[in-house]
């Protein structure tokens, strides 16, 4: 559809340059580099050494064909059976068999047994071309593979026919619109052993199969397509239990969605230093530090925050197994493998040596596909390094632009080997990364301790403070380190600063307790000073109240002994009154 | 072409003498059409037949334009191709027949006369 409406956009420029026709196949990765697949009803060259995967291709592209575009398709064999063939691609889940009986595959089996056969004067090959008429017809095929059909140079001595036989073989195809891959084995210098390219001038493609230290890779090329673009570069591709897959060296598009939602580090403190949030969700996040100073420690707690909040995560070890990742991480307090249980975590463990980086990178697609995680950690992808920087470089980026093509959060941690190029040794891909934590070892006071700080975060505010990161049993916390005179303290002299500060707190604390204590004891002697005051002062009240009320009885007892004395001197009363 | 001239007596016959074998030869010319190759190969073949075989022979002639599945089932790619089917083992001889030594050979006859 997409190239319906391209097509329409460009019309004038269509008119002059007709967009050539494509037929997908289906292959992965192919028509990606081919923008479309193989020209539409032209005759393709695949060719290639012994084992490099041409009938693969072949019969990939035969069979998605009838199975996802609707185009039947021929296969015609000259050196395997039907039978044979049907067991080969068995293994890569395909059942030939019933295509066969749903009339979407016609398979012809081309026996040439040069032992047996006489050549008595002039011939030609009629009789495959009333095969493939027939086998086209039997099912309308719209694809047809021709399985090493070179070998019919084997079986016949007169080469000068099969040549112009060929070439009328190929235009035969071409004139009925019958896309064609055609298998050829490589020759010495040169594309093909009898010079099929020479017949075939619109598509060429070559396969290899090579050792480099000991590891496989296979590579394609496309040699040539007439009329289209397509990429020149070698393209590593793989043969698994899926099929055949070609990773595009790097994504043509740069288009990846970008997310606002936030995805947490599983570590508080080292949230807070991504404005209180953590990660962008889809983001690549690369922790480097040496050996020892807490990637993997990271990495898990990343882990378990995402299964912890019921996201699933991939988890790729190149160093541990499974097992020895999570029994390690149970020592800081982080218990993985009941999320292994509820099927949230994914752990593969796998060695670095174990495949060409291409298989690596298409196992993580594959795991990928299967399980798909919101969270992909790979640990430590340093290992991998060990074979060619460049290479790694060009896998890791495509692995990035998979994983962001997919909104997946991509945590990579890599050793760094000793402090000096920390940060040169993953340029390379620390500039595809978004965010890049790094993790250090400060020596000081005859112990190391580890370090942490963010060196970038696209996107966002981060703290640019420099962490102390402390593993406990109970996980990893960030200390915020003792900042003053210029120098952050750190270990035991983070210790030794806040034990001073403590002591200062102390005494201070003790001298105000002991002016509290004086102050105390002099407001007691004040105290009971006042109290004697007061009950001396009341001892005044109470002389004095009880004089004043002695005084009416006293004046009456003088007035009575006057009253008395005068009785007895005969001195009348009244007087006495009026006198006194 | 069928023949029943096959008998242990061979007095009257030379080809006993020249080695023949006695045993009828099944014989199937695949052809693709009228084809002049073809036409040139089926005028040699009943030539050979002829001189050297005395009518012990049978022989089918096939168009793969009219029937092509046989094509397939009997591993035909060369036209024309004469095939012996019987005696065993099958053997086939392509091209348009006009090497009669070879096509002896290949079919497994002496030369009558030489």
């Amino acid at each position: 559809m997409a190239r319906a409406s391209k097509r329409r956009n460009t019309a004038a420029a269509s008119r002059a340059f007709p967009q050539l026709k494509k037929a997908p196949s289906g292959i992965a990765g192919f028509d990606e580099i081919t923008a479309g697949g193989l020209p539409a009803g032209r005759p393709t060259i695949v060719c290639g050494g012994p084992g490099c995967g041409k009938t693969m291709f072949a019969m990939e592209f035969l069979i998605r064909g009838a199975t996802e575009f609707g185009e039947p398709g021929v296969l015609m064999t000259f050196e395997e059976t039907g039978d044979e063939m049907a067991r080969n691609v068995e293994s890569l889940g395909f059942n030939l068999q019933s295509l066969v009986d749903k009339k979407k595959l016609f398979l012809d089996y081309v026996r040439i047994e040069p032992s047996e056969i006489q050549e008595t004067g002039e011939y030609d090959l009629e009789g495959l071309f009333v095969r493939l008429q027939h086998a086209v017809e039997s099912v309308g095929a719209k694809r047809v593979v021709l399985d090493t059909v070179e070998a019919i140079f084997s079986g016949f001595a007169n080469a000068g026919m099969l040549r112009a036989e060929i070439r009328r073989l190929f235009r035969w195809l071409k004139d009925r619109g019958l896309t064609t891959v055609i298998t050829a084995e490589r020759g010495e210098g040169a594309l093909t052993r009898y010079g099929l390219e020479e017949y075939v001038s619109d598509c060429v493609v070559s396969l290899d199969h090579r050792v480099n230290d000991q590891i496989s890779t296979r590579r394609m090329r496309i040699v040539k397509y007439r009329g289209s673009s397509h990429g020149t570069d070698e393209y590593p591709f793989l043969i698994d239990k899926k099929g055949f897959s070609v990773l595009p060296l790097s994504s043509i598009r740069l288009q990846h969605k970008v997310s606002k939602d936030r995805i947490c580090s599983g570590i508080k403190d080292l949230d807070t230093m991504l404005e209180g949030r953590g990660f962008f969700e889809g983001s690549s996040i690369l922790v480097s530090g040496t050996s020892g100073s807490g990637n993997s420690t990271l990495a898990a707690h990343f882990a378990n925050e995402t299964c912890r909040s019921g996201k699933r995560a991939l988890y790729i070890a190149f160093e541990e197994s499974a097992a020895q990742v999570t029994s390690n991480m149970r020592s800081v307090g982080i218990n993985l493998d009941q999320y292994i249980k509820k099927g949230l975590l994914q752990f593969r463990a796998w060695r670095p040596t174990q495949h060409g980086l291409e298989t690596h990178l298409l196992r993580i697609h594959d795991l990928v596909d299967e399980f798909d995680p919101q969270v992909v950690i790979v640990d430590p992808i340093t290992n991998l390094v060990s074979t060619n920087l460049n290479e790694v470089h060009a896998m890791l980026m495509r692995l990035l632009d998979f994983l962001k093509d997919r909104q997946i959060t991509a945590m990579f941690t890599t050793l760094t080997a000793n402090r000096g190029a920390e940060e040169q040794t993953e340029v390379g891909i620390s500039s595809l990364t978004d965010t890049w934590i790094l993790l250090r070892d400060l020596e000081l006071n005859g112990e190391r301790n580890r370090c942490l700080y963010v060196l970038k975060s696209r996107g966002m505010a981060h703290s640019n403070q420099i962490r102390e990161f402390v593993l406990s049993r109970s996980g990893v916390r960030l200390l915020p380190a003792y900042v003053g005179s210029g120098t952050v303290y750190t270990g035991s002299a983070r210790l030794a600063q806040e034990a001073r500060e403590k002591a200062e707190a102390l005494r201070e604390q003790q001298q105000l307790e002991e002016k509290r204590k004086e102050f105390s004891t002099r407001r007691n002697v004040l105290e009971s000073q006042i109290a004697a005051l007061r009950s001396e002062l009341s001892s005044g009240e109470t002389e004095f109240a009880r004089l004043t009320r002695q005084r009416p009885e006293r004046q009456r007892r003088v007035a009575l002994d006057r009253e008395e004395m005068g009785k007895l001197r005969g001195i009348a009363p009244a007087d006495q009154v009026v006198n006194s | 072409m069928r023949t029943s001239k096959v008998t242990a007596k061979p007095p009257k016959t030379k080809a006993t003498g020249n080695g023949v074998p006695d045993i009828t030869l099944e014989l199937r010319l695949y052809v693709a059409g009228q084809t002049p190759k073809s036409l040139i190969a089926l005028r040699n073949l009943k030539k050979i037949c002829e001189e050297h075989l005395q009518g012990r022979y049978r022989l089918h002639v096939i168009d793969l334009v009219k029937t092509p599945q046989l094509a397939q089932d009997d591993q035909i790619l060369a036209i024309p191709t004469l095939v012996r089917n019987l005696p065993q083992p099958l053997r086939k001889i392509i091209g348009d027949l006009s090497d009669t030594q070879r096509v002896l050979v290949g079919l497994d006859i002496r030369p009558q006369t030489k």
